[in-house]
């Protein structure tokens, strides 16, 4: 893979065209010209706004919801992105003010590989930006009329075989019943395509599609996911290819502090790093899960204290939070002890199995990674309870009945219990646990926006004055921007130039200051 | 001879396990009776899909005392003269297709005293014995195909060792029923819940053959209270991670934790694979939930089921329960108030099928079947704490499967102090000529064992993936005009 050539090459317009002549691509050939390092800056910036707009309705509403698609629009014009497709149309007749479709589709792909360059470093940020391309994708790759969808099948050499008529008669009640979007006229209308299944996991997993001896029957209508998965794995493999090519890149110093800058903003509050370790005693336990725990917690403590166990999913959900909210290691070690051994467990069999996992978690273990506690999004989205265990956000995952019954025994009156339970119904249950704050605290408002459950319980500690509130938000930097030197290089680049260090600061603190608000 | 016995509840050994207390009326009752002694009964007999008579095994014979505290005694002996290498090796070789296949496999021992090992790798079936001759494992696991061996994984750059292959597996185990069945719960089992394991293994079977193709499956009994789905073809070994979930997701149908009430929801249109598996569980329901469970006897099992329906429907149930005792005709009634709603209402309401697969679906632990490099316990390897050997299940003889009736360690260590029989005596004469003595001997070993015929089952499924191998090898030659 080629990276940002050094070299001057001149770019003619008939080449220019081929290149973006559709508004939606795979990404598959990096661009090959000279930008200026404020366009760098700035492509990189908005397009990591785009994609955090992406995460943030991604979670609160269905992703292929009028809402969901409306706001999404909007915040898209707002960053200059192409994604109406009449836009190209109308080029050649209306002056356009703004930026052209053309430039806006070379935003378009030189922002996605910066930010290749930005999040191919480890797991965690390479599943993230995929993901949020997936649903960006995804979004435009809907809002294609028929004709393109054609085109851009064509233009990226995926064929599927379609059935015979025969074959679709014969399977015709099958695949009516298969697919709640599938009738008896799609069947005779469209064409259907044999698929292998690992190509379409989206419609296996969700059982949305009719599968037979490893072929999923798709109809054209619904191809798109297909797309999406030969998309997400074309880019798992050019980002595993771009992390080893990092080293040529991150040599070069100006590009180095932004691109540390942009993947750390993500990973910013992790409540890995605590002031207040050690400032909570084993006694403060039982009264602050009462007081200053979100549902989600409080529910897992008052499991452990009820059957003296947790299964596993729950001891990571809730040993990871006590790490946040400054447990020691031997401190948990003594908490997950003392409670097991009141069980069916003694503490040789504690020692042997479950003490290890506990260092494990603290990092003391294994290859010695300091895991980090669970943010809403992990908690809601990955790795649902099944029979038997506790963890999981009891706003997403509990029964509504069971949720309200809790609720109401913890003492939250009944008009607050139907908003919580209104939240919940629209999906919101980030909203909802925040409601179940302001209610258990009395307040009107509360300031933040919850998407962590140590902030949660930072914010309670903050509000009633206790001892978990000296937990200081560290937002993780390696480079301080402000203090490089500016690098004199030879090949500048004709334009703009290199910008003045005070500028370049305030590009990265508008940058800080947009996802501290998130 | 046949016969039909009035078969006793059997008695499961008394575990230090995490769980609470079983609540099996009937097995504590036993429990107070005898000392740690396993005592089997015979099987019930059900009608099925096809209608058999059982052979009625009675204890002595299968379970023979087995004691943990013996395992440092009988392991060396299974280890020596009974485990199956050769058929192990040729299963986990694959033809030898691929490169280093063998070789790259991780295998993880547990020693005694809980000692944990992994990354254990060999070069050789005669490598793999004799390590495991020489260290005599409790428990085997077997993990992924990696890069590199795992052996030597700390001399590989950090990053480039991989777990590549490994069969897509699934491990179904009674403890997630434990919701829904009121013999039993925990660790135990009898075999009245037992065809929750039947009914789980055609339910998966089918759909592992026919949605997804796979042909080659093997299924093996956990030891004690589960069974485990080693899916063998090629395409399976090479699933991704996301991959394997979607087939887990796929086959998942009851949904939700201790907050859940409600774990099965289903809406039009009904997929073809939940009609296939409710076919399935139709079979063996009237039998195993109404009369065996007995779901719509106790006021307690009634209220469970009850609190799964409508309002309207539970009331008019409840009061309709108020005179009529009977089970099958609560079921009956209960299933024509859902199939009225369904032609009057506008929804679907499928409430008497969420009720049966709610109290019948098999219940998989997805997290098994996801990672690529995650171990699970090996075919033939004994449970330490009940003394059976991890066994293959015949999936033609299915409904005659009987979880009791798998011989334990010490069972067929001490059938291999019997004296041969004619039989035997003639084999070996025949055999004579054919191998070197030290394989003869393990040969006609194991064979006098009860351990024989579960063998034979492994044999047939190497048989059948060996076949598959040699259709492919042709297919391409064919392809390339070869000939």
């Amino acid at each position: 893979m080629q990276f940002y050539s050094r070299r001057k090459k001149l770019i003619g317009n008939s080449q220019t065209e081929q290149l973006y002549g559709h508004c939606l691509q795979f990404y598959g050939q990096p661009p090959i010209e000279n930008i200026s390092l404020s366009e760098f800056e700035t492509f990189a910036v908005d397009r990591l706004k785009l994609l955090k707009t992406v995460e943030n309705l991604g979670v609160s509403y269905v992703k292929t919801s009028e809402l969901y698609t409306k706001k999404l629009d909007a915040d898209f014009s707002n960053l200059n992105f192409p994604y109406k497709i009449e836009a190209s149309t109308k080029d050649d007749r209306k002056p356009q003010t703004g930026p052209s479709e053309y430039e806006k589709r070379r935003k378009d792909h030189i922002s996605h590989f910066i930010l290749r360059l930005a999040y191919c470093q480890t797991e965690d940020l390479r599943r993230w930006f995929i993901q949020q391309e997936i649903d960006l994708f995804r979004y435009r790759f809907n809002d294609l009329p028929s004709k393109n969808i054609q085109d851009f099948l064509q233009y990226n050499n995926l064929h599927y075989h379609t059935i015979s008529i025969d074959e679709k008669k014969n399977l015709m009640d099958k695949l009516i019943t298969s697919s709640f979007a599938v009738s008896g006229s799609t069947v005779e209308g469209q064409d259907f395509y044999k698929v292998p299944f690992q190509d379409a996991l989206d419609l296996v997993r969700t059982r949305k599609v009719y599968l037979n001896g490893g072929y999923v029957y798709i109809p054209h209508q619904d191809i798109v996911t297909i797309v999406l998965n030969d998309f997400r794995t074309r880019l798992s493999k050019a980002l595993a290819l771009t992390a080893r090519s990092l080293p040529a890149v991150q040599s070069d110093e100006r590009l180095q502090p932004l691109l540390n800058h942009l993947s750390h903003a993500y990973v910013g509050q992790d409540y890995s790093i605590q002031k207040s370790i050690g400032k909570i005693s084993l006694e403060q336990i039982d009264p602050l899960s009462a007081k200053s725990y979100p549902l989600c917690m409080r529910q897992l403590h008052r499991g452990l204290r009820d059957s003296h166990h947790l299964r596993h999913g729950g001891r990571m959900q809730y040993g990871l939070f006590l790490k946040g909210i400054g447990l020691t290691l031997d401190q948990a070690l003594q908490f997950w002890r003392s409670e097991f051994v009141k069980g069916k467990v003694d503490a040789d069999k504690f020692d042997k199995a479950y003490a290890y996992s506990i260092r494990h978690m603290f990092g003391k273990e294994g290859k010695r990674t300091d895991y980090t506690p669970y943010s809403c999004m992990k908690v809601i989205l990955s790795n649902p309870p099944s029979q038997g265990d506790q963890h999981g956000c009891p706003f997403r995952h509990s029964d509504p009945e069971l949720l309200k019954q809790k609720l109401q025994s913890y003492k939250v009156s009944p008009s607050g219990i139907s908003q919580i339970l209104e939240l919940v119904k629209g999906m919101h249950y980030q909203l909802a646990c925040q409601k179940y704050f302001e209610l258990t605290h009395s307040i009107e408002d509360s300031w933040f926006s919850l998407n962590h459950p140590n902030q949660y319980f930072m914010e309670s500690q903050k509000l009633l004055g206790g001892p978990g509130a000296g937990v200081k938000v560290e937002v993780k930097r390696e480079d301080n921007p402000a203090t490089k030197p500016p690098n004199p290089s030879p090949h500048q680049t004709p334009g703009p130039g290199n910008l003045p260090q005070e500028v370049a600061a305030e590009i990265t603190e508008d940058l800080d200051s947009f996802f501290q608000d998130a | 001879m046949n016969h039909n016995c009035g078969c006793q509840p059997p008695i499961n050994p008394t575990e230090e396990e995490e769980e609470e207390e079983g609540n099996s009326g009937q097995l504590s009752e036993f429990r107070a009776h005898s000392n740690v002694r396993q005592r089997t009964a015979g099987t019930f007999s059900y009608q099925h899909f096809r209608i058999n008579q059982y052979i009625c095994i009675t204890s002595e014979m299968t379970t023979a005392d087995y004691d943990q505290a013996s395992l440092p005694d009988l392991l060396p002996l299974y280890y020596r003269r009974l485990f199956p290498f050769s058929q192990y090796h040729r299963w986990l070789n694959y033809g030898g297709v691929t490169k280093n296949y063998f070789q790259n496999r991780e295998f993880s021992f547990t020693l005694k005293d809980d000692i944990y090992v992994r990354y254990q790798s060999f070069s050789t079936q005669n490598e793999l014995e004799k390590e495991m001759q020489k260290m005599n494992p409790y428990k085997i696991d077997i993990g992924a195909v990696y890069s590199h061996r795992p052996n030597q994984h700390n001399t590989v750059k950090s990053g480039s060792f991989q777990a590549l292959e490994k069969e897509l597996v699934f491990d179904i185990d009674m403890t997630d029923y434990d919701d829904v069945r009121s013999c039993c719960s925990g660790a135990d089992i009898c075999p009245k819940c037992w065809t929750l394991m039947t009914i789980a293994i055609r339910i998966l079977d089918r759909a592992l053959r026919d949605d997804f193709g796979f042909r080659h499956c093997l299924w093996v009994y956990s030891g004690r209270r589960g069974v485990h789905c080693w899916v063998c073809d090629e395409a399976a070994r090479k699933l991704s991670v996301a991959a394997r979930s979607a087939v887990a997701e796929y086959l998942s149908l009851v949904k939700g934790g201790d907050e859940t009430v409600r774990k099965v929801v289903l809406s039009d249109p009904i997929h073809p694979f939940i009609t296939e598996s409710l076919t399935v569980v139709e079979h063996y329901f009237s039998q195993y939930a109404l009369l065996g469970q007995d779901i719509l006897g106790s006021k307690e099992s009634v209220d469970k089921v009850l609190a799964l329906l409508p309002e309207d429907v539970r009331k008019k149930l409840l009061q309709y329960f108020q005179t009529e005792k009977n089970p099958e005709m609560r079921w009956d009634t209960l299933r024509s108030m859902a199939q009225d709603k369904r032609t009057t209402a506008k929804k679907g309401h499928y409430f008497e099928m969420e009720i049966m697969l709610q109290y019948c679906y098999p219940r998989l632990d997805v997290n098994v079947s996801k990672g690529v490099n995650h171990l699970l316990k090996s075919p033939f390897s004994v449970h330490p704490k009940t003394g059976r050997i991890s066994v293959p299940i015949d999936l033609r003889e299915l409904d005659r499967f009987d979880p009791f009736e798998v011989p334990t360690i010490s069972l067929i260590c001490e059938e291999l102090d019997q004296p041969k029989t004619e039989e035997e005596q003639d084999d070996t004469m025949e055999n004579e000529n054919k191998k070197e003595a030290g394989e003869r001997r393990k040969m006609r070993d194991y064979k006098r064992t009860s351990l024989a015929k579960y063998v034979k089952v492994f044999d047939n499924f190497l048989e059948g993936m060996a076949h598959s191998r040699k259709g492919e090898v042709l297919k391409n030659s064919d392809l390339q005009k070869d000939f």
